[in-house]
């Protein structure tokens, strides 16, 4: 069978870095085929040159056996290339109906065909199950729709290759299977998929051919079938990770660290009650919007409670600020680094001593210069944080690299508690290992952690003790001995 | 090959320092061929009047630099230097017109034909000084207020006060200007210790300011605010009171500003300033000061101010009329803010990747 596209030798280097180095693979129609590799191994750079927005330096690409270049993103979509981007590109304050037929309006004369541009939107939506008024604004939706629409687009645009660049980062459970079905359907129309992820399962489920890239290198390929979960990561970081997470040796200590009693916050939490001892993990496992992410800020001070106690390290919380939290010793990674953990143009020094400044000034109010670069030094060196030096750029460091330097930050702040909100989305596989052993490592020192993940299996695997949310509300606890991913999982959905 | 080397690493020398200081040696470029092509130019005459205008124009800039750290817009800074300049005008003047200000409502309650109410005593400057300082300070506070407790648009705010505050100044003093300034005032602007005055007092505060932001925590922390405030706010900073004193500091750099200037100007006028906004602005842009926040420094704003008056004065040399001047200079701020949003285009704080 004739490759639906080509890739022969593709070189490209940025600022005399090289993000692709002669990479060559066959993309056969009618077929999924999985792209995985760590974070800078080249996925972003090959996509975007199969969008046409980059250009290779050299190699070339051929369309069904045909040589062809792709000018811009407009000849890519020309030849039937879609891409649906990680942050979709739609607009929440156009209709369903208008994000879809934004580019080509159906017409009557000079006017918008308004009936014509309903009933084909209805059409398209039917196609992948998602079954709205077209009329809506695309804000009512949630996230796992709104990405129902961007596929519409792509199917509006009769798209022959559809690439997905993790699709499934903020879905839930749920949303997922159903993405899931529709790729399956788009293959069986005859389309021809590029799946993105760093959920291996995922694409163990999904794909039936594999691409590994690593440094910019493709280092592996083949049909799925023939990959196991070992040899995937083993192609991905070069090495062999026996285990996808730490053991955990330690366990909690005896006394109370935090105490939180009947919290409500109206539309947030309902009557929330837990502890987390010292030397605890405590795992918060819920679907998006169970009020996970709000428990957490209201117990950092982003958000104020109605009602209820917070006892921390002995002292009673009242209507608590992220400034006086943190004085007292908590942390609070969020689960959107770039947008509230990191000043994403700032330096990595900048970033790391951001929450400790008043710690670094001396007698005279100045700023101890050379104290900020030694501890930030230190702490680059402890998490093995890979960037070129404290100055560099924190928007330049990769997903599991700018992780770091959010969690450097606190570590700065020697915190008694950690609240870590999605701590290892987006970041690969060998970060995330980094990342549960520095957990693990955090623990053992005492420190009481409270753990907020969509992956349930980082959870059984790192924590002691399990709470399920589920529309503000506990209703589930799980001790380490009762942990059942079914039984969880039926909880989370409250069946 | 040893000399080629030698030369390429001359060449690369020489692209860094334009790069690092692009504005300064644009200026000076400027300044070298407009000398060639205006004989008036260089002149010492000119050089003293360049020096006239640069100085209170970097106290305002520097103001400006504050606030758009934090991301913000001060619009107001002209409309502080009329209030405060007819305030402390109409506190100290000696005497007054009354025929001339019959109708306006300071008159006979601030001042009267016999001067302002702090005439003749020995604090009458520096108290009246004081005065428009606080001015400053209190429209500032009140901007910062709005902006960082009530969460208001900064351009709104700083709009709305700009009409308010000037437009207060002209009522005030029913639009006239207040003259008879007690000499020890107006010896501001125009005594010299070694150098005049306002060299000192703005280069002095030039260096504070330079000092705080790069080596205190409070000017990381105007850095952060304006680079991220979600982020800033979650790594527990302050960001109200951050954002309000910025917005505070603006406005006594206006005030500053408005002491010089009037000094120099002999008089309180409710319209002092009215077509600074553009400069002030214009300087910072073109210094490199990005409208998006969180980038800046003392350097770049001596920069923008200093190119700034040398456009200003040079294009006034051309004997241009008014329109023309404020065509170019309106030009020349746009390509600045073109440059602005390409370079933090580029880096990639507005694009989505």
């Amino acid at each position: 069978m004739t490759p639906l596209i080509s890739i022969r030798n593709i070189d490209k280097s940025f600022f005399g870095a090289p993000a692709l180095r002669s990479v060559s693979f066959d993309i056969i129609p009618n077929r999924i085929l999985g792209l995985i590799g760590e974070n800078g191994a080249g996925k972003s750079t090959l996509m975007n040159i199969l969008c046409g927005e980059l250009q290779p330096d050299s190699g070339e690409l051929y369309f069904r056996g045909r040589p062809f270049r792709l000018e811009g993103p407009a000849a890519a979509a020309e030849a039937g290339i879609a891409l649906i981007h990680q942050e979709l590109n739609l607009f929440n304050n156009l209709s369903i109906a208008d994000n879809l037929f934004l580019s080509r309006y159906p017409r009557r004369g000079p006017w918008i065909d308004k009936g014509a541009m309903h009933d084909k939107a209805l059409q398209l939506l039917h196609q992948v199950g998602l079954d709205l008024p077209p009329n809506w604004l695309l804000e009512r939706l949630r996230p796992g729709e709104r990405q129902l629409v961007e596929i519409c687009k792509a199917l509006h645009a009769d798209a022959e290759l559809v690439i997905f660049d993790e699709p499934t980062t903020s879905l839930t459970a749920a949303e997922k299977e159903r993405l899931f079905q529709v790729i399956d359907g788009l293959k069986q129309r005859g389309k021809t998929i590029i799946y993105i992820s760093h959920d291996l399962d995922e694409v163990m489920r999904l794909c039936d051919d594999i691409v590994v890239l690593r440094d910019g290198r493709m280092v592996d390929f083949g049909a799925a079938s023939e990959f196991t979960l070992q040899r995937m990561i083993a192609s991905m970081c070069g090495c062999e990770l026996e285990y996808l997470f730490p053991i955990r040796q330690g366990t909690p200590q005896a006394q109370v660290l935090l105490e939180v009693r009947h919290l409500s916050a109206e539309g947030l939490v309902e009557d929330v009650s837990f502890e987390i001892r010292k030397g605890e993990i405590l795992g918060l496992f819920g679907l998006m919007g169970s009020g996970r992410t709000e428990l957490a800020r209201l117990l950092f001070g982003l958000e104020p409670f109605d009602s209820g106690r917070i006892v921390f390290n002995g002292r009673i919380l009242e209507q608590p600020s992220p400034r006086r939290c943190i004085e007292l010793g908590m942390a609070f990674v969020t689960e959107n680094r770039r947008e509230e953990g990191l000043l994403i143009d700032g330096t990595v020094q900048d970033n790391l001593v951001l929450a400790t400044l008043n710690r670094f000034v001396d007698f005279a109010r100045f700023l101890d210069a050379e104290k900020m670069a030694s501890e930030s030094e230190a702490q680059v060196r402890q998490l093995n944080l890979r960037c070129t030096s404290l100055k560099q750029i924190v928007k330049s460091l990769s997903g599991g690299n700018q992780q770091k330097v959010v969690l450097g930050k606190w570590l700065l702040a020697r915190p008694l508690l950690f609240i870590l909100d999605e701590p290892t989305r987006g970041i690969d596989v060998g970060a995330k290992y980094e990342v549960y052993s520095l957990i693990n490592h955090l623990a053992d020192e005492g420190a009481g952690i409270l753990m907020i993940s969509s992956e349930l299996e980082e959870l059984t695997a790192l924590c002691d003790r399990l709470l399920v949310i589920h529309r503000g509300e506990i209703i589930k606890s799980f001790t380490k001995d009762q942990f059942d991913a079914e039984k969880i999982l039926e909880a989370a959905f409250h069946l | 090959m040893n000399d080629f080397s030698a030369t390429t690493s001359l060449m690369h020398g020489i692209q860094q320092l334009l790069r690092r200081n692009f504005v300064l040696t644009l200026t000076v470029g400027y300044f070298i061929v407009m000398s060639a092509l205006l004989p008036a130019f260089a002149s010492s005459r000119n050089l003293a009047n360049l020096s006239s205008n640069f100085w209170p124009l970097l106290s305002l800039v520097i103001g400006q630099l504050l606030v758009m750290i934090v991301g913000g817009i001060d619009l107001s800074q002209s409309s502080i230097m009329a209030l405060a300049s007819v305030c402390g005008a109409s506190l100290m003047c000696q005497s007054a017109d009354p025929v001339v200000f019959a109708k306006a409502p300071l008159w006979n309650i601030v001042f009267s034909e016999q001067g302002g109410f702090l005439a003749g005593s020995v604090f009458a400057v520096s108290a009246a000084v004081a005065v428009m300082l606080t001015v400053g300070i209190l429209v500032g506070f009140f901007n910062g207020f709005a902006v960082a407790y009530l969460k208001m648009p900064p351009f709104i705010v700083t709009l709305v006060s700009m009409m308010f505050f000037s437009g207060a100044a002209i009522y005030l003093t029913a639009s006239e200007n207040i003259t008879h300034l007690p000499t020890s005032f107006t010896a501001i602007a125009q005594k010299r210790v070694l150098l005049p005055i306002p060299v000192w007092i703005v280069a002095a505060s030039a260096i504070v300011v330079h000092i705080i932001l790069q080596h205190t925590a409070f000017g990381k922390k105007l850095y952060a605010v304006g680079l991220n405030a979600k982020a800033a706010l979650i790594s527990g900073i302050n960001v109200p009171m951050v954002t309000l004193t910025a917005f505070t500091l603006s406005g006594f750099f206006a005030a500053l500003g408005s002491v010089i200037y009037s000094a120099r100007l002999e008089g309180g006028r409710p319209t002092l300033g009215q077509d600074l906004l553009l400069d002030v602005i214009g300087a910072a842009v073109i210094g490199g000061i990005s409208l998006f926040g969180g980038r800046g420094r003392v350097r770049d704003a001596c920069a923008g101010a200093l190119f700034f008056t040398l456009l200003a004065n040079s294009l006034n040399l051309m004997n241009l009329s008014f329109f023309i001047v404020n065509i170019v200079k309106g030009g020349v701020i746009l390509l600045a803010a073109a440059v602005d949003a390409w370079r933090v285009g580029k880096s990639g704080g507005m694009s989505k990747r």
